[in-house]
């Protein structure tokens, strides 16, 4: 099963809607459909093996996706924010490529030699070669379910601990998510999607095929500001949208207008949502309905959701368990089987914590260079540590590699930054181990104080003791001017060390207790 | 003749332009047809057969079909003319269970 197949029934059930832009002018279905075949015409013209896009999200990307789909090569979509070396370094992987380049990007793939056209150029040629180009599917990607299962996408880790590991997508992954999630021509002709995400995060690829088959017409935010956003979603009569948390923050922070009457679906992920955000939110906006996504990049986006119900029955129930839900990440996907599994490899039962696996024909797994990751019954570990409740709800505590060992005690820092950015003082915040001589690891934290009120760290020491237990009350208190975070707000947690280093220089930390 | 499906398989209608993709396989092997004809893989199909009046009730694209015990389910990747059946039993339409958007 090939991307494609998803394109051509779009394309035969409602060629006429406009699935990417502005409602007038837009790209339709059949057009994406014509497009995709000038792009592979193009992709094959240079003997390309890949299709690189080095470009803010746009309407040149879904024709990219599809265009590289149809020739059968990858699409390599790369973080235009990355330092010159990085680039190169990604770049120097597919020297075979055809690029497709934003403003000022032909120099990065001109000084690795490989030939490319600017996103512009690349809409014009596919726009003026689709009038003249064969509707009908040709030879070489007609696929009757038997031949190899070739990449359709190629999305580089952001290296929060570790370098770049390139994520092997293959067609059938990407296709099982769809058909396993989506229902064909499910959505209204009126239905928008705001995307906000950059396009080499596996959100924005999977908003393109998603929204595509159910026939959602998706806009995009070039670069996201909350104004804009507000701006958008109220002028475009946004229906649904997806954000990270930290745009949802500066969202909800923000003086601007709020009203966003069209909006009925608002969906967050990408990075731990912290509970008294996503509590505001709720209060915020009572007419949209919110939907919580888990997903990695290796499992073709979303895993398990908690869905606008599961919200509405967490915040109105008495029961603890219930209201509990909200900072769960909800019930797996019909086509996804999941094990919490202990340090032996067992598979643990309800209410105990341990490696969180999953499979199921979305799950890729795959990085270049490397080969598959399941192990031999299927199985992708997530290296996310969580637990399930009796109702098969998933609750994520963060990254194993993260969680500290203190004494014997394994503490995950996500519980104990939870704490911390509900404090009225603190915009964010960050919890680490460091080797400490008595109890292996010591905890520590670092925040950011909000500019108009500042922090009082006794203050702040009090307030986390009396929230957590003293065992989980960070031994230091560290103040910075900001985090490391990635533009989707992932943390970078091992350029921690290094500004506590610096801020160590110029200032005592904010709170220490003799030890 | 009976065959073992498996998912991802592709077949196209010998009598309309039915095409479908299994996404659920039977456990055995049986007879899948449209319009009362079996189906065959894309470019393979034999030509020349006649479709039964009484099985031309139509597909839709993508709806999923399955049959009354729930062994297969097909999803309609081109609609047509004929119905779709398993060993002589139409299949229906499965109701849809959709789930909120989450990219």
């Amino acid at each position: 099963m090939r991307l494609t197949l998803l394109l051509d029934m779009a394309a035969d059930g409602f060629g006429d809607r406009v699935l990417a832009g502005r409602r007038s002018g837009g790209i339709t279905a059949a057009e994406l459909a014509r497009r995709s075949q000038a792009g592979a015409a193009l992709v094959r013209e240079r003997g390309a093996d890949a299709l690189v896009y080095l470009d803010v999200n746009g309407p040149a990307f879904p024709v990219a996706l599809f265009a590289a789909a149809r020739a059968g090569v990858p699409l390599v979509p790369l973080n235009y924010r990355l330092g010159q070396d990085q680039l190169d370094a990604l770049l120097a992987r597919h020297p075979k490529a055809l690029g497709i380049a934003g403003p000022g990007a032909l120099a990065h793939f001109e000084r690795a030699g490989i030939g490319a056209l600017t996103a512009g150029a690349w809409l014009e040629r596919t726009g003026a070669e689709a009038a003249g180009a064969p509707a009908e599917s040709d030879a070489a990607e007609r696929d009757d379910g038997e031949g190899e299962d070739p990449v359709a996408v190629v999305i580089y880790t952001s290296g929060t601990t570790s370098e770049p590991k390139g994520v092997l997508l293959r067609h059938e992954n990407l296709v099982s998510y769809v058909l396993g999630s989506i229902e064909f021509a499910s959505a209204a002709e009126t239905e928008a999607a705001l995307v906000s995400v950059p396009p080499y995060h596996i959100a924005a690829v999977a908003n393109v095929i998603t929204n595509l088959y159910a026939g959602r017409r998706t806009l995009v935010l070039e670069s996201f500001t909350p104004r804009e956003w507000l701006r958008t979603v109220r002028e475009e009569e946004v229906t649904s949208a997806m954000v990270v948390p930290t745009m949802l923050a500066r969202i909800i922070d923000s003086d601007d207008d709020q009203s966003v009457p069209s909006l009925r679906s608002l969906s967050y992920g990408g990075a731990p949502m912290p509970s008294a955000l996503i509590e505001r939110a709720l209060r915020t906006w009572t007419e949209v309905g919110f939907v919580n996504a888990y997903g990695l990049t290796e499992t073709s986006s979303t895993v398990a959701l908690l869905g606008p119900d599961d919200h509405r029955a967490a915040v109105a129930s008495s029961d603890p368990a219930v209201r509990a839900r909200l900072s769960s990440v909800g019930q797996p996907l019909p086509g996804i089987e999941l094990e919490i599994r202990g340090p032996g490899g067992e598979v643990l039962g309800a209410g105990r914590s341990g490696r969180i696996c999953v499979r199921g024909g979305q799950v890729a797994a795959e990085y270049a260079g490397a080969g598959s990751a399941v192990d031999d019954r299927g199985f992708f570990d997530t290296r996310d540590d969580g637990y399930l409740d009796q109702d098969g709800y998933l609750f994520v505590s963060g990254r194993t590699d993260d969680t500290i060992i203190r004494g014997a005690e394994n503490v995950a820092p996500a519980e104990i930054e939870d704490v911390l950015l509900r404090h009225p003082a603190v915009l964010d915040a960050v919890v680490f181990g460091v080797p400490d001589p008595e109890w292996g690891q010591r905890i520590e934290a670092a925040v950011v104080a909000r500019p108009e009120t500042g922090i009082d760290p006794a203050e702040l020491r009090d307030y986390t003791t009396r929230a957590l237990r003293s065992s989980k009350t960070p031994d230091r208190f560290w103040l910075l001017d900001a985090l490391p975070r990635t533009e989707t707000g992932k943390l970078l947690r091992r350029l921690v060390p290094d500004l506590i280093a610096r801020a160590g220089n110029g200032e005592q930390p904010a709170a220490s207790e003799a030890s | 003749m009976a065959v073992q499906f498996r998912a991802g398989q592709q077949l196209v209608s010998a009598v309309d332009s039915t095409a479908v993709i299994i996404i659920r396989a039977p456990a055995g092997e049986c007879v899948l047809t449209c319009g009362g004809v079996e189906m065959a893989a894309p470019g393979e199909s034999a030509g020349g057969a006649r479709p039964d009046p009484a099985q031309m009730g139509g597909t839709q694209i993508g709806k999923r079909y399955t049959d009354e015990a729930d062994t297969i389910q097909v999803l309609c990747t081109k609609a047509g003319t004929g119905t779709l059946a398993l060993d002589g039993q139409p299949l229906r339409i499965q109701a849809a269970k959709p789930l909120p958007a989450s990219d």
